[in-house]
């Protein structure tokens, strides 16, 4: 803001600290003035704290207040005011909610995944785009870790063979399949998949990937298509973004090279895997396991899976941890206030 | 330092009982064990099998088993004074757990009885079974699956949050081969470890701590992978759950007598402590029924050690200290008795 440039360093009189400090004070209040106006739509009730820290800083409008049937009147209503959309996983900012916001200048993004962002919309008006890297890594590794030891460890049936009584009755539970030491295929190995990999590494996996390139940093076995990759691992994690490249990417034939001693871990988005071949292959036998935590068409999930024991089923909970969900949310404030006060993005997409 | 002379460790068999010209040595079981081991074991033994005899087990020892030199125990069936009192020829013991606190050491020593144990074969297998409780503890993965197949997220909207597992201050309750692989596979996932143990391990980078006390004040979870001795017995008590605190999770992969059952179970209805993963419990298969409602409990029936890999290692284990024992060679998982 060159609000003190070097060439008032000879001259710090008390006059010329006052009407320093007096000028800080004018921009500071002039930020909080201009954040207070700045109109932010947070698209679904992502987290209360991020709702009230975003109620507090700026003017809020929750989309979530107008009824669906009623969302474009909604947003008409309060285009001039809106500058900003905080989006997630459920709902982002779509072309057609860009277009009825004249005034949109940045969409913040609730994660790492941004196939409901219309990146495309955003270039072409301008609209800046952030996201919350680096925070989400750690628990969605964790979480396709224990999602691969829940599935072939059969850890929630046994849990629920013990509370129904079974253990009394029946006797022990069955032999289970072990986790370490299996090979552990990764598509995509951006962050999250390095993190994925590095933790299956303490369990003597040996490690391989698929990625758009090799990754000359690594010296894990590269595969370039997914096919070869299911064919020469036993677990498989996806962890890519969804793009038009990736929709489906696990499908009848990759499942099939998987086979019935492989497991399917999905910790990206549900449109990647090809959910009725899946279902059909769990239940065929056709494929060992699976633990899922995201689906096709979110918040529901195909009863067909409910029934068996060899699919963990759990819902969209990849970041969803305390302190994950205030990193994130605290990232989105931050990026708001820079962009509010002129200053570089922390995270942004573009 | 140890009660058994050397000789024993070797298990003298030099006598030739058991094993005339081609007939297969016997070796008395107590329960049908696993088929795979069975099948493994009928092959190469002539096998005493109480179970399938319509007289009372007494009776059956006493008309069978008097010349019996060798026993396989599975599913921790307890070895004590009497059962040894009617094995009068009885000079080895292989138990297929890692664990040992259901054979009576002493009494085995006392009567020159060498006794084999499944050494560290099960220690990856737990180890991974230890870190796979906890993450479904801190992040309720049983808990939101159980949510998902009642058709409740569409109905009720998202699960609430979990806990991170990263910078969770882990504590282990013995370092020996299982604490020490749970330690390295918790250490990639960003925890810190601290330990306590029968001593200090200088080769470790471990903190360590003189007292489970101690080491739970300074811990956000308890991993507990020791052996279950009289030193042992109820080492997680009540002072111990208060140490830990409300948020603090303990997670369960030894015996289930190293934990006060009555007071955690007490501890996690007043939310005095944050969750629990247990595979182990103090009276084995009973289970408190406190425990089935809770989101923040993950309960497994003694199965850390069940995995198909290990059954047929379990078998090739079982089988050599045998044919060791039968053979005047060296056990290859000797259970030393320390006096």
């Amino acid at each position: 803001m060159g609000v003190m440039d070097g060439s008032d360093s000879d001259n710090r009189s008390p006059l010329n600290l006052g009407g320093y400090l007096a000028i800080q004070w004018t921009a500071v209040h002039w930020v909080e003035r201009a954040m207070e106006s700045f109109g932010v739509l947070l698209a679904a009730r992502i987290d209360p704290y991020l709702e009230a820290e975003l109620d507090r800083r700026f003017k809020l409008f929750r989309l979530w207040e107008s009824p669906p049937a009623q969302r474009r009147e909604f947003l008409r209503e309060n285009a001039e005011a809106i500058r900003a959309v905080v989006g997630s996983p459920a709902l982002g900012a779509d072309a057609e909610m860009i277009d009825l916001l004249p005034r949109l200048e940045i969409v913040a993004n609730f994660g790492v995944g941004l196939d409901k962002v219309d990146l495309r919309r955003c270039r072409d008006r301008g609209v800046r785009v952030v996201y919350t890297p680096d925070v989400v890594t750690d628990d969605t590794a964790d979480l396709a870790i224990g999602l691969a030891i829940a599935a072939m460890r059969r850890i929630c049936d046994s849990d629920r063979y013990l509370k129904d009584g079974s253990w009394k009755g029946k006797g022990d539970y069955k032999l289970t399949s072990k986790f370490s030491g299996k090979t552990v295929g990764i598509l995509g190995l951006g962050r999250i998949g390095q993190a994925v990999a590095k933790r299956a590494e303490g369990f003597g996996c040996p490690i391989c990937y698929c990625s758009r390139s090799e990754k000359r940093h690594t010296s894990y076995k590269y595969y370039p298509s997914v096919l070869e990759l299911a064919a020469n691992c036993q677990v498989l994690v996806v962890a890519c973004p969804l793009t038009e490249e990736t929709r489906h990417i696990i499908n009848r034939e990759v499942i099939d090279a998987l086979g019935p001693k492989g497991v399917l871990v999905n910790v990206g988005r549900g449109p990647h895997v090809d959910e009725c071949e899946l279902v059909s292959a769990l239940h065929d036998g056709r494929l060992g396991a699976a633990g899922l935590d995201v689906f096709e068409h979110e918040p529901h999930v195909p009863e067909r899976l409910f029934g068996l024991d060899n699919v963990i089923l759990v819902p969209h909970i990849g970041t969803d941890t305390l302190e994950t969900s205030k990193a994130m949310a605290d990232l989105i404030l931050e990026n708001l206030e820079a962009h509010v006060s002129n200053r570089p993005l922390p995270t942004p997409v573009f | 330092m140890f009660g058994l002379p050397r000789s024993h460790l070797m298990a003298s068999g030099s006598e030739s009982q058991g094993r005339r010209g081609t007939e297969r040595p016997q070796v008395l079981l107590l329960r049908r064990p696993l088929s795979v081991l069975h099948e493994a074991l009928s092959a190469r033994f002539q096998l005493l099998r109480p179970w399938e005899s319509p007289v009372p087990f007494d009776r059956f020892l006493a008309a069978h088993a008097a010349g019996v030199r060798a026993l396989l125990v599975t599913g921790l069936t307890p070895v004590d004074g009497p059962l040894l009192d009617a094995l009068p020829a009885l000079r080895f013991i292989v138990t297929t757990s890692s664990g040992v606190n259901h054979i009576d050491l002493a009494e085995c020593a006392r009567r020159g009885i060498a006794v084999a144990n499944a050494g560290t074969i099960f220690s990856l297998d737990v180890a991974e079974y230890a870190v796979g409780l906890l993450i479904d503890v801190l992040r309720r993965v049983s808990a939101s699956d159980r949510y998902v197949r009642r058709g409740l997220w569409p109905r009720a909207g998202d699960y609430p949050l979990g806990s991170k597992l990263g910078s969770k201050r882990v504590g282990i309750v013995g370092l020996g081969s299982i604490g020490s692989e749970i330690a390295k596979r918790l250490e990639a996932f960003g925890c810190s470890i601290s330990y306590f143990s029968r001593s200090r391990k200088p080769q470790v980078p471990y903190t360590y701590f003189p007292s489970v006390g101690d080491l739970a004040a300074e811990s956000n979870v308890l991993v507990l992978s020791c052996a279950l001795t009289k030193e042992t017995y109820h080492i997680i008590n009540r002072d111990v759950m208060s140490a830990l605190g409300k948020d603090g999770i303990i997670i369960n992969v030894g015996r289930g007598a190293l934990v006060d059952e009555a007071e955690l179970v007490k501890h996690l209805m007043q939310g005095e402590i944050g969750g629990a993963g247990l595979d182990v419990f103090e009276h084995e298969p009973a289970v408190p029924e406190e425990l089935f409602c809770m989101d923040n409990v993950v309960l497994s029936a003694h199965f850390a050690v069940h995995t198909l890999e290990m059954s047929s290692e379990l078998c090739q284990l079982m089988i050599a200290n045998l044919n060791a024992f039968f053979s005047d060679r060296p056990l290859l998982t000797p259970v030393l008795v320390r006096t």
